[in-house]
């Protein structure tokens, strides 16, 4: 699993990543929001045996992360450290669909391997973009998104909230980490009686803090309402991007690019 | 136990969607009735609380491995069930958006599967009943018993939405048995670990829990109500009765299931389908593609499509494969020549 400082340091990066100032930074999160989102639906709306067909769809993720300035080694990792749950229900497939589907020159290969990899793939295409969405949006500028495409309020500012404590508590979740691991030789402490009290401390602490928190947002004047300083505005450039990746995705959807290519160039030859 | 984007079906994951922002929409409108705006700081804090709870390992007793919590029932207890639901569905959005938990197509899903089993069945209809003599005995009960069935409900919805999405193979009989009993052991440890802590929250700071906001949870809302305690018998006769039944006659229980869960259409679909695929009627008969793909522009698409699958076809398998080569190298070559670019203007 992860080791503590990992995940909190990948959490602090990516908020990193997320402030940097490139063209797909500055586009409008809505609009990234809404392309993300049609670009998912548009991949999980493959046939189960599809492979072909959304190859070309890599090139959403493949531009994003290189004209906004994300690592693409970063993301491979993320990708592969949440893959084991898609690959243990996948790889089922190839074990339960035996059928033949294809054959090369006397290999045969069964419709679980073809089905199998259309998941992987759905998987690397879906879960990059997400990453990527997060990666060049910043959290702020997604909730803020979604406060204006009419999600609740409240939803809205407590996700707003939870981003905003999360770095501050496991500062504090560190700190009493460290103590227990200090006063435990082996396997001692490490237990569930011990990790019980952690938790109910912590707590207790929250629930504090919280009290705190919201004193001291009633005295300057809060009204269940976080708002941003930073302005965005909707630019002709946003639509236009937008209309043209919506559009790149329904063309890729309806005509398999790669099929074509293949056709042309067995053509020739 | 995050369900996943590639999983999931378009009809299934969209239904999930709807679902879970109609629940999201219903508790922001019943806080806003109820209660001041206290709350919110507090959801957020406990919701930042929940990360840093999972980010502590501890060793599983009898077993040596360690694990983590979930928390979502811990949040239920102190928030009530409209707020400990839109902290739940926050957390799943910030790990889908972050952690790269299940994607963002998958959260309609996911916060449904442990947002609103814990937060509208497992705590009103079971915690709520044990803990009114508010012993912490009751209360070591209630929480595990809420739990595990919380994480049952939960992990058996796993397998519904990955069973009617047909994009694994995974009979539906054999995922059951394994999701199952692997969250039934889950559930235990959970609603052990959640018990200590409310009961020391209890010790230390009693208030805390006497605050919580006493909304009556769906008290009028009948007809959700009514589609969740469907939920609930349809879960137990399929994990009890049926699922003799259906290692007799696994298409069998297919058809209750569709019965019960009100998907009129699919039979319809399913004869098309299986007139088409007599070969591999008793896999494919849950594909929702073939009905998705027969409406839309499937027809049109010179691909290996899953409808002509049985004849093998070499020549469009082939430029498939060259093709798809062909695009991943262009795709590298745009990739290649934005970096330069990049770099000859820093430069």
């Amino acid at each position: 699993m992860f080791t503590f400082d990992r995940e909190y340091f990948n959490l602090g990066y990516l908020d990193m990543l997320s402030y940097k100032n490139t063209i797909i930074h500055r586009i409008d999160p809505r609009i990234k929001l809404i392309v993300t989102f049609v670009f998912i639906l548009t991949v999980v709306s493959f046939p189960k045996y599809e492979l072909s067909g959304m190859i070309p769809f890599f090139l959403f993720p493949v531009m994003l992360s290189s004209l906004g300035d994300i690592p693409v080694k970063f993301i491979l990792k993320k990708l592969l450290v949440v893959s084991p749950f898609v690959i243990f229900v996948g790889v089922f497939n190839p074990l339960l669909d035996t059928a033949t589907m294809h054959e090369f020159y006397g290999i045969k290969i069964s419709g679980g391997w073809i089905s199998f990899a259309s998941i992987i793939i759905r998987f690397i295409l879906t879960i990059s973009s997400a990453l990527l969405l997060i990666a060049t949006t910043s959290f702020p500028g997604v909730c803020y998104g979604l406060q204006r495409l009419s999600l609740p309020n409240v939803f809205v500012s407590q996700m707003l909230f939870i981003y905003r404590y999360i770095f501050v508590l496991m500062d504090e979740t560190m700190t009493i980490v460290r103590a227990r691991n200090m006063r435990s030789f082996g396997k001692r402490g490490a237990g569930i009686k011990v990790f019980i009290n952690i938790i109910g401390v912590i707590l207790v602490r929250t629930i504090e803090k919280a009290e705190r928190i919201y004193r001291a947002m009633l005295s300057r004047g809060f009204d269940g309402r976080l708002r941003s300083s930073k302005k965005y505005r909707i630019t002709f450039k946003d639509l236009l991007i937008a209309m043209l990746c919506i559009t790149a995705f329904y063309l890729f959807r309806k005509y398999n690019v790669a099929v074509m290519l293949g056709d042309i160039v067995s053509n020739i030859f | 136990m995050h369900m996943s984007d590639a999983l999931l079906s378009p009809a299934v994951g969209a239904a999930f969607w709807a679902g879970s922002v109609g629940t999201v929409a219903y508790c922001a409108k019943k806080l806003k009735e109820n209660t001041d705006d206290k709350l919110v700081p507090l959801m957020g804090v406990l919701g930042a609380f929940i990360f840093a709870a999972q980010m502590i390992n501890f060793t599983i007793p009898g077993t040596g491995s360690s694990g983590h919590i979930g928390g979502g029932m811990i949040l239920a207890i102190l928030l009530g069930p409209h707020a400990a639901f839109l902290a739940t569905a926050s957390v799943l959005t910030i790990q889908s958006l972050f952690f790269a938990d299940g994607g963002i197509f998958a959260l309609g899903c996911n916060i449904w599967n442990l947002g609103i089993y814990p937060c509208f069945i497992a705590y009103p209809l079971i915690y709520k009943k044990i803990t009114r003599g508010d012993s912490s005995k009751s209360i070591f009960i209630a929480s595990i018993l809420s739990v595990v069935i919380g994480l049952q409900l939960g992990a058996f919805s796993v397998v519904l939405q990955t069973v009617f999405s047909g994009k694994s193979e995974l009979p539906f009989n054999a995922f059951v048995y394994m999701m199952l009993p692997i969250h039934f052991a889950i559930g235990i440890v959970e609603g052990f670990i959640t018990a200590g802590v409310v009961n020391y929250v209890k010790k230390a700071r009693p208030e805390i829990l006497e605050s919580v906001p006493v909304a009556q949870p769906l008290s009028r809302n009948i007809s959700i109500k009514k589609i969740f305690i469907a939920f609930a018998i349809l879960t137990v006769i399929v994990g009890g009765a049926l699922s003799w039944f259906a290692s007799e006659y696994p298409d069998g229980l297919e058809w209750s299931i569709e019965k019960v869960y009100g998907k009129p259409e699919l039979p319809e679909q399913e004869n098309k389908a299986a007139s088409a695929l007599k070969n591999v009627q008793d896999k494919t008969a849950f594909l929702p593609d073939y009905s998705i793909k027969t409406e839309s522009d499937s027809d049109k698409e010179p691909v290996e499509d899953s409808g002509k699958w049985p004849n093998i076809d070499k020549g469009t398998s082939l430029s498939g494969i060259v093709g798809s080569l062909m695009v991943l190298v262009l795709i590298t070559g745009v990739w290649a020549a934005t970096r330069i670019v990049k770099r000859r203007k820093r430069a």
